[in-house]
């Protein structure tokens, strides 16, 4: 069993045209947007494969827009959301690179805050609007987003793995699954936690407490 | 080929229980991800109503696709259906033609379930609203062959895909035909046998089928695949309920479809190399839309 919900075959309920080219695009869009966490100003996106080639006919532009925006699958304004992004200051360049990605519809996305921070978040588009986030900034991750999802970065120390899981056990908050994975022995880690509840701004403030937590990202919903 | 007999334990389980196969998909749903049986029904009651009122508003006239290639074919068989003179009869037309109207308002960036994709998202909606009708099923049978066809899904997509780009147009309007047979017969009071039998005739109708669409869209030869794939599901729906079954059971149909899609070139996997989207028109189309790429 994969545990998959019947609910991954039956919806999402989206904008068309294209489940993976339109509503998975979005969600690529959007979780680049939580990873940023503040206004974007600008985006630079790279299309692989299939996206590269159809995205004008899918609508594939306009709905990572619609993303980066936060706006839902289902959102009617999604076919206007390259004005709409005009309009709320986000320039976005569009760059296409036929071959070489390992999935044939996946977006790579550079997002700059107001703020002057960038980070960088790579994308699939799986099928039937199901996407799985395969990099948040120089972190190779495997993020599918059917649970509420927190990302923490964090120094690579004995002790902080049992610190962060506290917090979240006292707060009620149940771990589903988690994955550590760090760059080299001794550089800074990211753990990736999918949890059964979402967790609250002031969840994610206590566990940044902790000295060796350098970033916390959420990704509740995308 | 290795087969695990996933749905023909859910038929057994069923028909020893006596029970409709979307009661034990309900229940597994229920254990496996911890929601309440209330909170599963309400969600999936919220997609049929998107569904229905995209059934509806895609056979109104006046609808144009993103590049243009599509309008108002599904209006045009609706309208057909309705004077009386089909060949294939009133009820199967008017499936295929909200079936394409669902469509339609796919790829007009309009609002849709995908089931299991976009692509495909007009033959689920097409053949349920239209079997009920026949039957004088309520919209709580409705919802049931909704889970129904969601768990045939499910198990299509953890053996093979549902997307085109992995297995073919086999796995979006081929999986989406196999689903709606099933779930018609369930709604028509068929039994979870006959459900398994009727999935296992649309599938087997639609294995092979690649995916080529024109400039890469969604659109031709999309639209009316997905009134072959709800005229196909009730056809063999009626095939099931007549007593005919399938001698291929539906579990070894979908490792059939497995090893199809697994042998299916690239340029026949919604990349638009090949197949109808290589036709000489289909080349023309594309520098239309796209200019000289």
């Amino acid at each position: 069993m994969t545990g998959k919900s019947v609910f991954e075959i039956i919806g999402p309920a989206m904008i068309g045209p294209s489940s993976s080219h339109t509503a998975g695009a979005l969600r690529i869009g959007r979780a680049a947007g939580l990873v940023l966490a503040e206004k974007p100003v600008r985006a630079e996106v790279v299309l692989y494969g299939s996206f590269a080639k159809t995205y004008r006919g899918h609508g594939t532009d306009r709905a990572l827009a619609a993303g980066l925006l936060g706006m839902n699958t289902d959102d009617d304004r999604i076919k206007e959301a390259l004005a709409a992004a005009a309009r709320e200051g986000l320039d976005i360049v569009f760059k296409t690179e036929p071959s070489g990605a390992v999935h044939p519809n996946t977006a790579a996305i550079a997002l700059t805050g107001v703020s002057g921070r960038s980070v960088f978040v790579e994308g699939s588009s799986v099928g039937g609007g199901n996407v799985v986030i395969t990099r948040v900034n120089q972190f190779m991750v495997n993020i599918r987003g059917v649970y509420p999802t927190l990302l923490v970065e964090h120094r690579d120390r004995p002790g902080v793995i049992g610190r962060v899981t506290t917090v979240l056990g006292q707060r009620g908050i149940n771990i589903a699954s988690m994955n550590v994975a760090r760059k080299q022995k001794g550089a800074d880690n990211l753990m990736v936690i999918e949890t059964d509840e979402p967790v609250t701004e002031d969840v994610q403030i206590q566990v940044a407490a902790a000295p060796e937590v350098i970033q916390i990202i959420r990704l509740n919903s995308f | 080929m290795i087969i695990r007999p996933v749905f023909a334990e859910l038929v057994e389980e069923a028909e020893k229980r006596g029970c409709p196969l979307s009661e034990i998909i309900l229940e597994r749903e229920e254990r496996e991800h911890a929601v309440p049986r209330r909170e599963l029904w309400d969600k999936m009651r919220d997609y049929w109503q998107t569904m229905s009122q995209a059934v509806m508003e895609g056979v109104q006239a006046g609808k144009k696709s993103l590049s243009g290639l599509i309008g108002d074919e599904a209006f045009q068989l609706k309208k057909y259906a309705e004077s009386g003179s089909a060949l294939g009869g009133r009820t199967t037309t008017l499936a295929a033609a909200r079936a394409m109207g669902v469509g339609t308002v796919s790829v007009s960036m309009g609002k849709i379930v995908a089931a299991p994709t976009a692509g495909s998202c007009g033959i689920l909606p097409a053949v349920l609203l239209t079997a009920a009708e026949q039957t004088g099923a309520g919209e709580d049978r409705i919802i049931g062959g909704l889970f129904t066809a969601a768990g045939i899904g499910r198990i299509i997509d953890d053996t093979v895909s549902t997307s085109g780009a992995s297995a073919g147009c086999q796995a979006e309007c081929g999986a989406a035909s196999c689903m709606a047979a099933a779930a018609a017969v369930e709604i028509a009071g068929g039994t979870p046998a006959q459900a398994a039998h009727a999935g296992a005739i649309a599938l087997k109708s639609i294995l092979g089928l690649v995916c080529d669409p024109v400039a890469g869209l969604v659109e031709i030869p999309c639209i009316k695949r997905n009134a072959m794939g709800a005229a196909n599901a009730l056809l063999a729906a009626d095939m099931a309920m007549a007593g005919i079954e399938s001698r291929i059971p539906i579990d070894e149909v979908i490792g059939a479809m497995k090893e199809i899609g697994d042998l299916m070139p690239g340029s026949l996997r919604e990349t638009a190399q090949a197949g109808l989207a290589n036709t000489p028109t289909a080349r023309a189309i594309e520098r239309q839309i796209f200019g000289t790429e």
